[in-house]
């Protein structure tokens, strides 16, 4: 059954206001779209909107941390970092404050709302702060984990949720580590890697891919940054092949950071599936989707084709 | 304690050979009143929980900062001659992470006066008596993020009560880096624009401390709503040919344009 990313978040703020007083959240006029009003509601005097003030936000975030809060700041994906790139930079990068930016409607899959609020670049923006730790969650169950992981860990975390609602994508005894990419099916003749929404879309061309007796390596690699270099290696060495799929443009996001590893460490031929340069437009989360070739179909194709290249590569 | 204030920020920028000389010299006796009469401090201890905060939102005029730190203890003065050098303590702009008694990173204007209400509702949230003062620029407030503070600095109501223990000072020069404020970005009514964001409005000669003092004093009695010390000031204040030349804006002295600084602040 689908689940909310974003109720997921707001019910884990609220566990950890009962856990820990010194957690504090600040808004920018979005809490009922980021359900911070979940812990607004039971903390009203912990929780301050900030207005339609990203900036100032950030600079409010930065001084509650610096006297030893643990500061969750949330808005939409579109608005930070992107609007106040800065401002993370020199107010809670530089200083490596204790500031979780977690930003809700990553992506095209805002849908409706049309180019302005579809978040295509943000992970290239947090992923290029010196010591930030970047991390996408794949389905409810990690959103919850990664942000209660993000209360314990010091330091400054960008953590990125999507509008719709997701599958499951993990077995029951799944646990989100910082760092480490998780195997989500086992197969040597090309890995897929995914990360958000797109977890869900790799497991689904790998089960059409088994059909034809292809059998595909699937790694959630949520954990973007810090990202699992070794298992990026691994399955480099072992599968021969690896197909990145992301909600996010070709630059600075999984593709690019993947292939950084590869050219360095194992190069094999490689295909990066994401957004091409471009920005969308208005429509049903689907069909933006399928217009950027976030498919399982597409994955699919291409893990063909991919699989062609490496065989006359051999 | 100004002029020594001063002689050290011409010596170490003249040594540098890069800094901000004017915007240093025109804060001098609003950092001077600040460090050595208002703030409660530690120089021993500069991460004390309950010290006052002080916050230089205008991260350009770190070379005062730094003279103030090292006359009050928290530094050597015989740190003060590295100055932008290759492993100093002493950044071309302040550094959380380089600088004892340096509260925030600064240098990439208007961000100060948000950080500052961060630190002045953790106080409130924790119940401490602590008071946070942020020094801004008036080129700063040319940035829409100041304003945005000023807003919610006035609007927030932790503990029920509302962030009386936070004090903006606005250097108020007249002059940035292109020249007059007025010739680049009028900022003229100043005084009734703070007022009508909700501010407790004080505006005092920048250059004469016992008018600085009894404006320090007075925002402490303020009750509900925070206080802005507009504090009218020169740009270059006592070096002859710096005096409000916006060349002094972030040009070095030369060696003998240092011996003639010097000269003046004897």
């Amino acid at each position: 059954m689908e689940q909310s990313v974003r109720e997921a978040y707001g019910r884990t703020l609220v566990e950890l206001g009962r856990q820990n007083p010194n957690i504090v959240v600040l808004d920018a006029d979005l809490a009922k779209s980021t359900m911070t009003i979940m812990f607004a509601k039971e903390f009203s005097e912990r929780f301050f909107d900030c207005g339609i003030a990203e900036q100032n936000m950030i600079g409010i975030a930065a001084g509650l941390a610096a006297s030893g809060k643990i500061v969750f700041a949330s808005t939409f994906a579109v608005f930070a970092p992107g609007r106040c790139y800065d401002q993370i930079r020199m107010s809670i990068a530089q200083p490596s404050l204790n500031v979780k930016l977690v930003t809700t409607h990553g992506g095209v899959t805002v849908g409706e709302d049309g180019a302005s609020h579809q978040a295509v670049e943000d992970l290239a923006l947090a992923c290029s702060f010196p010591g930030f730790n970047v991390v996408i969650p794949a389905d409810a169950t990690e959103a919850a984990q990664a942000v209660r992981l993000a209360a314990q860990t010091c330091g400054p975390f960008y953590i990125r949720l999507t509008r719709p609602k997701v599958p499951p994508v993990y077995p029951p005894d799944y646990q989100f580590k910082l760092g480490q990419a998780a195997t989500l099916r086992e197969g040597n003749d090309v890995t897929i890697m995914g990360m958000g929404l797109m977890v869900d879309v790799a497991l689904k061309a790998a089960q059409m891919l088994a059909g034809d007796g292809i059998e595909c390596r699937v790694l959630s690699m949520s954990s973007l940054k810090p990202l699992d270099e070794d298992a990026v290696v691994k399955a480099a060495q072992e599968t021969g092949a690896i197909i990145t799929v992301e909600e996010h443009l070709r630059h600075g996001g999984l593709g690019s950071t993947v292939a950084q590893v590869l050219a360095e460490k194992r190069p094999v031929p490689m295909s990066i599936i994401a957004i091409n340069d471009t920005y969308s437009k208005s429509g049903k989360p689907e069909e933006l989707l399928q217009k950027q070739g976030l498919t399982a179909v597409n994955v699919e194709n291409t893990a063909r084709s991919l699989l062609l290249r490496k065989r006359s590569s051999d | 304690m100004a002029k020594k204030l001063r002689r050290h920020v011409i010596t170490m920028i003249g040594k540098a050979g890069s800094g901000h000389p004017g915007g240093s010299l025109s804060a001098v006796e609003i950092v001077t009143a600040l460090y050595f009469k208002v703030l409660r401090h530690s120089p021993a201890n500069p991460r004390w929980e309950d010290r006052d905060r002080f916050i230089l939102s205008k991260g350009h005029a770190a070379p005062l900062l730094y003279a103030a730190l090292a006359e009050s203890g928290y530094l050597h003065v015989d740190e003060l001659p590295s100055l932008r050098t290759m492993g100093s303590c002493l950044q071309g702009h302040c550094d959380v992470t380089t600088t004892p008694g340096v509260e925030m990173s600064s240098g990439s204007l208007g961000q100060g006066l948000s950080f500052g209400i961060g630190v002045a509702l953790a106080g409130h949230l924790d119940g401490r008596s602590y008071r946070v003062y942020v020094l801004l620029g008036d080129g700063e407030c040319d940035e829409g993020q100041v304003w945005e503070a000023a807003m919610a600095a006035a609007h927030f109501r932790p503990s029920d009560t509302k962030l009386d223990n936070l004090v903006a000072i606005i250097d108020h020069n007249k002059q940035q880096i292109d020249g007059w404020n007025y010739e680049v970005m009028n900022l003229e009514p100043l005084a009734e624009k703070w007022k009508a964001f909700g501010w407790h409005t004080i505006e005092a000669d920048g250059h004469d401390l016992s008018q600085l003092i009894s404006a320090f004093n007075e925002a402490k009695q303020v009750k509900g709503r925070p206080t802005v010390i507009i504090a009218h000031t020169t740009k270059g204040k006592a070096v002859s040919f710096m005096e409000n030349n916006p060349d002094f804006h972030g040009k070095a002295p030369t060696a003998d344009e240092m011996d003639r600084a010097l000269e003046d602040l004897k």
